[in-house]
């Protein structure tokens, strides 16, 4: 049986992990109120660009001339995956389920004989693929110095991964990165960048009939655009994965906390019984010496 | 025909303008034009310029870097890769910004060069239009 001062001491830690656990939910709420924020501010854009891309990619898909950012490369050999995680732990399953996610994936293609590349974002992404993967990753985006993910990170991510394209490097690219549902729920998805698959079923509701002038041409247009839809997409994916993992974060430290308080719980149950045992055990002395005399 | 129309300026961080207008003026990459009620579907790509807005409460001007527009008869959105209005529009911005259209050049391929040093040249002009 630990003695009683194991016991206070052991308490007081759990205590102060509780008080840290309750301080980073508190502080991971706050974030997640402003990563909702911007998130928010951000979907306007993100669905006007994919209804207008929509549009233009549906009707320039047939041309031989269309942009190789929409068409592809008419290869599907070598595959970049873009794996975007967070750069701090503790936030449950989040960077470990998008890992999964793409791991699976890559799996898949390798065994299909594709050439694999990653490209990380984010320490932990970079960390957990490194360790399958150490020789297939092409390069990392640090964003740890950056506080709010502004459109400008995303539009150097989307510079880097369209030169690597010009370059030849790759033939598709893919997002890896968690898709805020709630606080509770993050689904982590998959999502083809390039060559870009923009949804027909958009161009209904948008497209409504209306037939559209273009300056410059339709192809002039679509080669302007198409670099910022792939900033955008990558822009849109960033703010979802912050606050998805400011979420992950919240209810992983909210577990955290309430594990802490019932430990505390028990192990106080536990000091008060063998104080009261020492208590016993001294009375029984006590009254034994007594009646010895 | 209608008044005024439906004006939304948006950029990927936030919107910065939703209101009824009744003309814009856009610096199309092809050159100016003015989006009134009722005009024809158009969609345009910018370049760096001064977008004007004449809405209920008078001009407001805002200061666009590339992107684009679309016009239809009901209203017009324009989608601006950034986007500030001219009032906060500062002397170290503008440099910044044209700092980048230029580094931008450097490291461009051939094909590309052009049309990138095009975008520089009309930072460059911007800032002389907004004097800071």
């Amino acid at each position: 049986m630990p003695n009683l001062k194991d016991l206070k001491n052991r308490i007081e830690s759990v205590k102060n992990t509780r008080k840290i656990t309750k301080a980073m939910q508190m502080v991971a709420a706050a974030k997640l109120r402003r990563a909702q924020e911007a998130a928010e501010a951000g979907r306007p854009y993100a669905e006007r660009m994919n209804a207008v891309m929509a549009g233009l990619a549906a009707s320039a898909s047939g041309s031989e001339t269309a942009p190789r950012l929409l068409t592809g490369t008419g290869k599907d050999d070598v595959h970049l995956l873009v794996v975007m995680t967070a750069e701090r732990g503790l936030c449950g399953g989040f960077n470990s389920s998008i890992a999964k996610l793409a791991r699976t994936h890559a799996q898949k293609l390798e065994a299909a004989g594709k050439t694999v590349k990653i490209l990380t974002v984010g320490k932990k992404g970079r960390d957990q693929m490194r360790r399958d993967f150490g020789d297939k990753m092409v390069g990392h985006v640090d964003l740890s110095e950056v506080k709010r993910i502004g459109y400008s990170d995303a539009h150097a991510i989307a510079h880097d991964v369209l030169m690597r394209f010009q370059a030849e490097e790759f033939d598709v690219a893919t997002i890896f990165y968690s898709r805020f549902q709630s606080v509770i729920s993050q689904t982590p998805t998959a999502q083809q960048i390039i060559p870009a698959a923009y949804e027909a079923a958009e161009t209904e509701e948008t497209g409504a009939g209306t037939d559209y002038d273009y300056e410059p041409g339709e192809e002039g247009i679509l080669a302007d655009l198409l670099p910022r839809g792939v900033a955008t997409q990558i822009f849109t994916a960033l703010l979802e994965n912050g606050a998805s993992e400011q979420g992950a974060r919240m209810s992983a430290m909210d577990n955290a906390t309430r594990n802490a308080g019932d430990m505390i719980d028990k192990l106080t149950i536990q000091f008060n019984r063998s104080r009261q045992a020492v208590i016993t055990n001294e009375l029984i002395e006590i009254i034994s010496g007594a009646e010895a005399l | 025909m209608a008044d005024t129309m439906q004006f939304d300026l948006v950029a990927p961080e936030r919107r910065l303008a939703s209101l009824q207008a009744s003309e814009v003026r856009i610096p199309g990459s092809e050159g100016d034009l003015t989006a009134m009620p009722d005009h024809a579907p158009l969609i345009t790509t910018l370049r760096p310029g001064v977008l004007t807005v004449v809405g209920p409460e008078g001009e407001q001007k805002y200061v666009v870097t590339g992107g684009f527009a679309e016009i239809s008869a009901e209203g017009t959105s324009v989608l601006a890769e950034r986007a500030v209005p001219v009032a906060e529009m500062t002397g170290e911005l503008m440099d910044e910004m044209i700092a980048e259209a230029t580094s931008a050049v450097e490291e461009a391929s051939a094909d590309m060069r052009d049309a990138l040093a095009k975008t520089a040249a009309d930072f460059s002009s911007l800032r002389d239009v907004i004097n800071v």
